[in-house]
């Protein structure tokens, strides 16, 4: 085992005029060299700030607790300094909105040879090739037209497409994609999982891939992490979990995801998940799935479940879970 | 009566880049026509130009039999009452300094003058709880909510206004399954009571099937294919579009995990 980010009792607050808001509650993960694992959950899980709050990408209201190592190194509550050292070259992030991460007034080659003139000293013709083969190697059809254009001239795909090329070209050891494919079309979305299944193949890069998209992560990812309303509720192998989710969120989680086959029950509708997900500043004493879950009963309400290993690599939150069929 | 027409409509960027050729359909009241096509097909660049976002080079669009680049400041203006749009990116759309509720309520104070400081009140409350978000957020910013939520806000916002034909560019692919779904089964509701019109553009090609009544295939600008939804999905014609369709995701891990693991062994075999 070759530990490459240990992630312990993390937990993000948001301190807010009238209350705290924790988005994030107690996680620890670890990310193993050359990793893969894909974060999956609903809307407002708290996905985005676990890794924002490693890079120290957190908004000015927020509160971090806990640790985040990478190679050993604290990256929690540390000087944008030391962040530097390793955010941008070490760990990169691929957004879910490219537009947050391009700069709309700089040409795309001027944002991407910045990076190696910076990080790698190399000069401008240098620079400016290497960055020409990034774009070229995430298959942008004209990538010295690609070079010379604006954000704005580029259609959401393409934006994408530059982000994940500006995150491949310092060779990273860990990327992490928030949702790279959302709003793209199947074609790309494809693309992009075969981009960064190879980006891992070539470099033994790991990857977060953060996303709804559950059918889309098998491509991509071995091991799966389930978070809901701030924790994580449940982690395995991807396939373990697909034959035997435990937790009722995860099978929950499961069946409501679009098949191509199909899912329209009686009424012509899709099927959702009973109920919405916590508001963010409710203050929860049990399983935060309870007022959702069938198996609920008065000891989900009142106690919240830990995080148990059930075998090597499997863990749950869950009173329930040996009901779980 | 066709609700809108496009006409031949064409836009070409920098001299260049076509990014609309020669399109025509027509949409009908209270009719769902999805529009797919890969990155840059001209989805956005289709929906902008209804909404007079962007300028044609070409074509005309009807809007209820009256071409839209004819009309008067006041015609523009009751045109604009009558549709509204869903943007692709949810955060982008957003007014940063503005509160939630300042936000969903903002068509009204422009669209709608004379409603009371009350009435507007309980609309927005309505239009919040409808996309089931929490009342106690009403006044927080854009920033402080996940992406999913920002996207709710945006279907709030467009709603309020009650329009005719509501455009949606992409509105649930930030979202996860089951918010996704709860929309989707809104927006189908909303068909239903509200005679809504509704042009809605997706990559997602299971929802689309679920959703739609007819789906126009948009390729480099152009329409490859339109018709009823269930005769493309079961038999389309176009190359294009079974290639789409075989693009999908699928279910089975194993299976998922053999046809990516296909696409990286013959891109690295077409680099050597
Ligand atoms: N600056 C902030 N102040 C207060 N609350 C915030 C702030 N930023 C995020 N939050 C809240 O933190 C929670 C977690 O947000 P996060 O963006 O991590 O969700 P997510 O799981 O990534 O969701 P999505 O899938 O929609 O992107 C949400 O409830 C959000 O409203
Ligand atoms: N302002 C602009 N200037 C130059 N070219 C543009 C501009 N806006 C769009 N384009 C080009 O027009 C074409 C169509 O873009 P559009 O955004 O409509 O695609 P799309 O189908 O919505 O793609 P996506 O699914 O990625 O959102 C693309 O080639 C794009 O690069
Ligand atoms: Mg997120
Ligand atoms: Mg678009």
């Amino acid at each position: 085992m070759n530990r490459l980010l240990e992630i312990n009792d993390l937990s993000v607050t948001f301190s807010m005029e009238q209350a705290e808001i924790q988005a994030v509650k107690d996680v620890s993960l670890t990310i193993e060299v050359g990793e893969t694992v894909a974060i999956v959950g609903e809307s407002g899980a708290g996905k985005s700030q676990l890794f924002h709050a490693v890079l120290g990408l957190q908004a000015k209201n927020a509160n971090l607790t806990g640790s985040a190592r990478f190679q050993g190194r604290e990256l929690l509550n540390v000087s944008n300094k030391v962040l530097n050292t390793v955010r941008g070259t070490a760990i990169n992030i691929i957004f879910q909105d490219p537009m947050t991460a391009l700069n709309p007034y700089l040409k795309i080659g001027k944002q991407l040879s910045e990076v190696l003139q910076v990080h790698e000293r190399l000069n401008q013709q240098e620079a400016r090739k290497r960055s020409i083969n990034a774009l070229a190697e995430v298959k942008i059809p004209k990538p010295e037209k690609c070079y010379n254009q604006y954000p704005h001239e580029l259609s959401g795909g393409m934006r994408q497409r530059v982000m994940i090329a500006m995150a491949l070209l310092t060779n990273p050891k860990l990327i992490i994609a928030d949702e790279p494919t959302t709003a793209l079309d199947v074609g790309v979305q494809t693309e992009i999982i075969t981009l960064l299944k190879k980006a891992h193949n070539q470099n033994n890069t790991s990857i977060v891939l953060i996303t709804h998209d559950v059918p889309l992560v098998a491509g991509l990812c071995d091991r799966l992490v389930v978070m809901y309303a701030g924790k994580i509720v449940e982690t395995g192998k991807l396939d373990e979990i697909h034959n035997h989710a435990l937790h009722p969120y995860t099978r929950a989680l499961i069946n409501a995801t679009p098949n191509y086959s199909l899912q329209i029950n009686s009424t012509g509708k899709l099927d959702t998940i009973a109920g919405n997900p916590p508001s963010p500043n409710e203050v929860i004493k049990g399983c935060a799935f309870a007022p959702r879950c069938e198996l609920a009963d008065k000891r989900c309400e009142n106690e919240s479940p830990e995080l148990e290993s059930i075998n090597k690599t499997q863990s749950v939150a869950c009173f329930h879970m040996s009901e779980s069929q | 009566m066709s609700l809108l027409e496009v006409k031949d409509l064409g836009v070409t960027f920098n001299g260049d880049v076509k990014a609309l050729d020669n399109v025509s359909f027509t949409l009908n009241k209270n009719e769902i026509l999805g529009v797919v096509g890969e990155s840059g097909s001209g989805k956005s660049t289709l929906a902008r130009c209804i909404i007079k976002l962007q300028n044609k080079s070409q074509g005309n669009i009807y809007w209820k039999e009256s071409d839209i680049h004819t009309f008067s400041k006041a015609e523009n203006k009751n045109y604009k009452k009558q549709l509204q749009m869903i943007f692709q990116d949810p955060l982008d759309a957003l007014n940063p300094r503005m509160t939630v509720a300042q936000i969903i309520a903002e068509p009204l104070r422009y669209l709608k003058a004379g409603l009371t400081k009350q009435a507007v009140a309980q609309l927005t409350h309505d239009m919040f709880l409808a996309m089931g978000l929490s009342l106690e957020q009403l006044n927080r910013y854009p920033h402080e909510f996940s992406g999913g939520q920002c996207q709710r806000i945006g279907i709030a916002r467009a709603m309020i206004i009650e329009p005719e034909l509501l455009i949606c560019d992409e509105p649930v692919s930030a979202l996860d399954v089951s918010i996704q779904a709860q929309i989707i089964n809104l927006l189908k509701d909303l068909k239903t009571e509200s005679n809504l019109s509704m042009i809605f553009i997706s990559h997602d090609l299971s929802i689309v099937r679920h959703i739609c009544d007819r789906v126009l295939v948009l390729y480099k600008g152009k329409i490859q294919e339109i018709g009823e939804t269930e005769t493309i999905y079961q038999s389309p014609k176009s190359d294009y579009t079974k290639q789409l369709l075989a693009s999908i995701p699928l279910h089975d891990p194993e299976e998922e995990r053999q046809r990516i693991n296909a696409l990286v062994a013959s891109s690295n075999s077409q680099e050597h």
